[in-house]
Order: C-alpha cells, then sequence, then structure tokens
C-alpha cells in the first residue's frame, strides 16, 4: 500500500456510527407532497421552467441552470406542480426560499431521458461534462458546488490526481459507507469516468479505516483497473475534509485561499461519482440521495434513499418517530451540522444525515473562561490559533481576527469539541466570517454609491455648462437692439 | 514618418512639462487630515449630517467643530474610524446603528411631480413629469431626502429584508453574559427588620 503523510490536527469524537452502519439502504416510499427548492446548490439559484398546475414526469426538468456556477433540477416523481412558494430552507436561519411543491401521482412515470452514452470512455469530454450538467448533479458530501463547474478545473489546471472522497469522519453518518459497500461498482465506474473528463492520471480512494467492508468491497470494484487505487486513513475527524484528504493521501497541502486543482488534486465525494455513473450510463438526473436518519431519541435508525424534497418529518415518521424529546435536531453530521429551524424542511441534494439527539448525546455543558490550555490550537486541521481569534471576536476586534486568519476556518468544529472550557469558539467564528462577509458587502455597496453620486454630479455639472452656453448664444442678439437705436 | 515621430513627441514633452509646472505651482493647498477623513466617510454625498457633502463634513471634523458621530449612513463603524484617527474618545455603547433601509414609492399615491428624482443624488429613482417614477433598491442608499420632498408622502423608507445569502450567525454569549442569563432568582423572603429598629407607624 502507498505510503500515508500525516495529517495536522484533528479530534477523536465518538464516532457511534454502528446506530445505521449495519442498515442496508432503504427506499422511503413516495411522500404525499415533495419540496423542491430553487437553490440547493452553491452559486445562482436555478431558473424556473414550469408553472402551478402543470404536469410533470419523473426526471423531467423543473428548472435549469442559471448563470456560470449554477445547476438544474428535476422532477423526483411524476405528478402536478401545486405551486411554487416560499417555503422555510433547510437552513439555521428559518428564512423562506423559492420552492417547488410537487404533488406525486403514484404513478412514477419517467419523462424521455436523454440517450445512454454507451462508451464514455471514447467520447469527447465535453459530452460527458454536459450530461453531469444536465443531471444536475452537486458535491453530495455537503459542499453541494457543481460538479460540472469542477468538472472544467481539468482545462485550467494539470490534474495527476482525482481523490474519492469515503472517508466519511462525521460521527453517526454511514450514508456513503452504505453506497461504497452496496454500489461499489457504480462508485468506480463514475469514479474513472470522471478521472479521464479531468484528465487525470491516478484515482485514489481514500476511506477511514473504521469502514472495512467498504474498504474491500471498493478494493473488489478496483480489481483490474491500473490507475485505481483504495486506500485506508487513519479514522480522525475531520478527514472527509477534502484539503486535509488529498494531504493525507498525497502529502502537498493546499496554501490558503487557493483551490486543491491547483496543486494538481480534486476530490469528489462517493455519492457524486455514483451519480455522475448513473447520469452517464443510464441518461438519469439527480433526484435522490442517500440519507442517514439517526439519532439517540429516533426509534429505528435507517440510511433511506430518499427523493429530493421529502420532508424531514416525513423521514423520521418513517424511521418510526421519537422514543423521547430529542434535544437537538441536526442536518448533517453532529460536528459540522446545523440545527434544523423545523420538521417541515425539505431533504436537498446536500443532505447526508438527519439527527435528533438526545441530552445525554449532546452533552452540553456550562461555559467557562479559557485557561490558555492551547488544546484547540493543537486541534485545528488548518493551523490556525482559535483561542487567539475567539478572544478578539468576543471584543468586536474583527480586523485582528482577520489578521490571524479567521477567513481560512474551515468551520470543522475540532476546537469547539476538545475546548476544556467549553467555549463555542468555531460559533464566535461562523460570526466573524458571516460579519466580515456584511462589512465587505457595505463597502462595495458604498463604492457603487459613490460611483453613482460622482456621475450624478457630473452630469448637474454638464447640465450646466450647457445652460451657460446657450444663454451665452442668445445674449450678443439682444443687447444689441439698445445700442443700434443708440448710435442711430 | 521621423518627423511625425518626432514633432509628436516633441508636442508630448513640452505639454506634458507644461502640465506637470501647472500642477505644481497652481495646486490647491489641502489639509491632509481632510482628504485622510473624507476618505474614511461614504462619499455619498446625502447631507444628512447637515454639511452640503462629505468634503464639508471632513472639514468641520477636521476644524474639530462636528462630533464624530456625524454620519447617519456610516454607522458605528465609521465613527468608530474617526475617533481613533483623531484621537477622540467617544461612548458608542448607547449608539445603535441605523437598520438599512431603501425607499419605496407608492404607487396609487404618486402624481409624477419629479421633486424626488431632483433630490437623489444617487439618480436612485426613475420616472418623467406625470408618469409615475420609481426607486431602485440596489442604488439607494437610504438618505431619505426624497421622503422630505414628496408632496403626497408616497415615498417609504422600508429596511432591506434579511435573505439566504446576507443572513449569518449572531455572536454567541461570554461566559459572563451566560452566567448573568442563567444566574437563578431568589425566591427567599426578605430578612426581617430586627427588633432594636423602632417600626415606624
Amino acid at each position: 500500500m502507498a505510503r500515508l503523510f500525516p495529517m495536522r490536527g484533528g479530534v477523536h469524537p465518538e464516532y457511534r456510527k454502528e446506530l445505521t452502519s449495519e442498515k442496508a439502504i432503504i427506499n422511503l416510499p413516495l411522500p404525499d407532497l415533495l419540496y423542491i427548492p430553487l437553490q440547493q446548490h452553491v452559486g445562482a439559484p436555478s431558473e424556473l421552467l414550469v408553472a402551478a398546475g402543470a404536469r410533470v414526469r419523473k426526471g423531467q426538468m423543473l428548472a435549469r441552470s442559471d448563470g456560470k456556477v449554477s445547476t438544474s433540477q428535476h422532477a423526483p416523481t411524476s405528478g402536478l406542480i401545486k405551486a411554487i412558494g416560499d417555503i422555510t430552507a433547510p437552513h439555521p436561519s428559518g428564512l423562506p426560499q423559492p420552492t417547488i411543491l410537487l404533488e406525486p401521482d403514484g404513478a412514477d412515470a419517467w419523462a424521455e431521458l436523454p440517450e445512454p452514452i454507451a462508451d464514455p470512455f471514447s467520447v469527447d469530454p465535453k459530452v460527458i461534462r454536459e450530461r453531469v450538467a444536465w443531471a444536475g448533479i452537486v458535491g453530495m458530501g455537503g459542499a453541494v458546488f457543481p460538479a460540472a463547474v469542477k468538472l472544467d478545473l481539468g482545462n485550467q489546471y494539470k490534474i495527476d490526481t482525482l481523490v474519492i472522497n469515503g472517508a466519511e469522519c462525521e460521527p453517526y453518518i454511514t450514508a456513503d459507507d452504505r453506497i461504497m459497500q452496496e454500489h461499489a461498482d457504480e462508485v468506480m465506474d463514475g469514479a474513472r469516468i470522471m478521472a479521464r473528463v479531468l484528465n487525470a492520471a491516478r484515482v485514489v480512494v481514500g476511506i477511514e479505516d473504521n469502514k472495512p467492508q467498504a474498504i474491500r468491497a471498493m478494493q473488489w470494484a478496483a480489481e483490474g483497473f491500473a490507475e485505481v487505487s483504495v486506500m485506508a486513513v487513519p479514522a480522525r475527524y475531520p478527514m472527509g475534509y477534502a484539503h486535509e484528504l488529498i494531504l493525507a493521501i498525497t502529502g502537498h497541502e493546499t496554501p490558503a485561499g487557493k483551490r486543491t486543482a491547483e496543486i494538481g488534486a480534486v476530490a469528489y465525494n462517493v455519492g457524486t461519482a455514483r451519480a455522475v455513473a448513473q447520469a452517464v450510463r443510464l441518461g438519469r438526473p439527480l433526484i435522490s440521495r442517500v440519507v442517514t436518519v439517526s439519532g439517540g431519541a429516533l426509534r429505528h435508525p435507517a440510511n433511506l434513499l430518499a427523493p429530493i424534497g421529502a420532508r424531514v418529518a416525513d423521514l423520521i415518521e418513517y424511521c418510526g418517530g421519537f422514543t423521547l424529546s430529542p434535544a437537538r435536531l441536526v442536518i448533517g453530521g453532529p460536528m459540522m451540522g446545523q440545527p434544523l429551524p423545523s420538521l417541515d424542511i425539505p431533504v436537498v441534494k446536500g443532505t447526508a444525515g438527519i439527527l435528533a439527539l438526545s441530552a445525554a448525546e449532546v452533552g452540553e455543558r456550562p461555559q467557562s473562561p479559557c485557561i490558555r490550555c492551547g488544546a484547540c490550537i493543537e486541534a485545528c486541521p488548518v493551523g490556525l490559533a482559535p483561542l487567539e481569534m475567539a478572544a478578539l471576536i468576543r471584543k468586536d476586534n474583527l480586523e485582528g481576527a482577520a489578521r490571524l486568519g479567521v477567513e481560512d476556518c474551515i468551520g470543522c468544529g475540532s476546537c469547539s469539541w476538545i475546548c476544556p472550557s467549553h467555549i463555542p469558539l468555531v460559533q464566535y467564528f461562523h460570526y466573524a466570517n458571516g460579519m466580515l462577509n456584511h462589512q465587505e458587502q457595505e463597502r462595495r455597496r458604498n463604492e457603487r454609491t459613490k460611483t453613482l453620486v460622482e456621475a450624478h454630479h457630473l452630469r448637474l455639472e454638464k447640465q450646466a455648462a450647457a445652460k451657460q452656453a446657450a444663454q451665452a448664444a442668445r445674449k450678443p442678439s439682444t443687447p444689441k437692439a439698445p445700442n443700434d437705436k443708440a448710435s442711430a | 514618418m521621423w518627423v511625425d515621430i518626432a514633432s509628436l513627441t516633441l508636442m508630448g514633452g513640452v505639454l506634458g512639462s507644461l502640465l506637470g509646472a501647472a500642477a505644481w505651482f497652481l495646486a490647491v493647498e489641502e489639509n491632509p487630515l481632510e482628504a485622510e477623513l473624507q476618505a474614511m466617510l461614504p462619499g455619498s454625498q446625502c447631507g444628512q449630517c447637515g454639511y452640503v457633502g462629505c468634503a464639508q463634513a471632513a472639514a468641520a471634523l477636521a476644524r474639530g467643530e462636528a462630533p464624530v458621530t456625524l454620519c447617519p449612513p456610516g454607522g458605528k463603524a465609521t465613527a468608530e474610524k474617526l475617533a481613533k484617527r483623531l484621537g477622540v474618545a467617544v461612548d458608542l455603547s448607547q449608539h445603535e446603528d441605523k437598520i438599512p433601509q431603501y425607499a419605496v414609492i407608492v404607487e396609487d399615491l404618486c402624481i409624477g411631480c419629479t421633486r424626488c428624482i431632483k433630490e437623489c443624488s444617487a439618480d436612485a429613482i426613475f420616472g418623467a413629469t406625470k408618469q409615475m417614477h420609481t426607486a431602485i433598491a440596489e442604488a439607494c442608499h437610504a438618505c431619505g431626502k426624497c421622503v422630505l420632498v414628496c408632496p403626497t408622502d408616497a415615498i417609504l423608507m422600508q429596511p432591506i429584508p434579511v435573505t439566504l445569502r446576507t443572513w449569518h450567525w449572531p455572536k454567541p454569549p461570554s461566559w459572563q453574559e451566560r452566567m448573568e442569563l442563567e444566574k437563578p432568582v431568589s425566591h427567599h423572603w426578605p430578612k426581617p427588620p430586627s427588633c432594636q429598629q423602632p417600626v415606624e407607624a
């Protein structure tokens, strides 16, 4: 096996994956209503193609990509578009977001799909890229960056390694683990197709060593492909962060504020690789995803294949509901996940997990003053000094925190997890980055106002000058008359 | 061709040096502090501070005639910057930033008088005589001057709604604030007066 490179920082949270790791993926029965948000990805929201009252078929495009960084949305089943309106977004703010309401008709009839690409290894890479863009595939590890845009990186940079991210370092979540165990061939196929588009010479599947079955399944799938290797990486949070995994596999660190492509590596989640394989081989868009529904407050934790747009409440109901009142409901993993604003929010393309945690699992303890032990510095995977930054942010010195690199924080929460004083460190950095972003927007707005005001003044001056010139042109004729009279 | 090049070069040289000399000898004397302060102000010339524009406000600040909190659109951040540069101590704990706003014209009330259009320094209002006007939200900097001149009160200042793109996490409470929040409320009886104290009738 190839040599592994040491990782910086990281923590060892309790994994608690045994709740669902042995549970095969089951299909969620179609809910009564699906809520498909127009924005489930990074970039511009999709542009709506259907109106309320329209009948759509499974796989039909409902909204198309609008802009360079954007993607499309498809109907997860056949049915009637009931309405298009603002529905609570799967976002901690609980703010509304434009959403398509689709009422399934139960027929689940497919629309006319594009032809499968029979031999993806001989066609023009552009064809594959277009297919991936059409299918509305985004990074399914949680970053939700449009996958087709990332496939273009092969044209800009020399990519030598395609990393398939099967680390799945978040506790509780087992969606990727199950995908690798049950659909290893599809993942491998998707990975090799993407490697060809990116022109990458080798493919490395990185899996944390606490998933031996997934490693074995992927090794079997990789047999016969010389360019593919499967690597067991040490189980250590946040190994699933792309920069971290690439560092462990290639030994190259991505510079701050740069993309991994600049050091010759691109990472895709295993779910994304599978979605690419399905889009290319079957001509199917991304209309469902595997979601781990878990936590101590849930009756029957499970891995569900849920259509995009199913309500969280539908998934929880299917899992038997709660056994006790959950202390916290989280979308995503317990480390980086976000609190759920309500149970009436939809599953979107980036939803890897839904957790109903009991009070014992949350284990919230009172905050106390910083004792400057430096545990957070050792835990930080990007080499920041969380205690210093938090102290500055607490005193509203955002500029100072920015100088210390708060904008490089990946929000993994290792510092908050390890802090013996239970200081909400990562929460401070979320706040600071939000505030810095806001200040930057304000600054840009001010600049724009300045240019507008300057243009306004310039126009006024021009108008005044034109008026004067017109008056000057008129003047000589009027005073002449009395002069003439006087001389006459 | 050489004649062309030589003559153009010569002209360029002579005119350039003339301009350079003019800039040197005819330079308007500027207070460097004023320029620095003006750069800190938003520069939208809205006049909400009571001065004609940002340059005049900066001059007043430099002379020490105006308080650092004079600029409403600049808010707390600008006041802090100005105080730091001028070395003035200022208590901003009570100072609350205005919620970001923009002007909205109620179309039913607009009579198309164009007064607001003339007033707007950012050309954010669009319309013509006896035609309905409308304000462009992206260009409005919320100086509120149009509200004052509207004869039919058709202009409202509305807060800019928070969207998914602009929302961000609030600041977490510090441990002191937490303790304050979670302090147990005392539920015992007050101490009874001692028998030595005369009880007032």
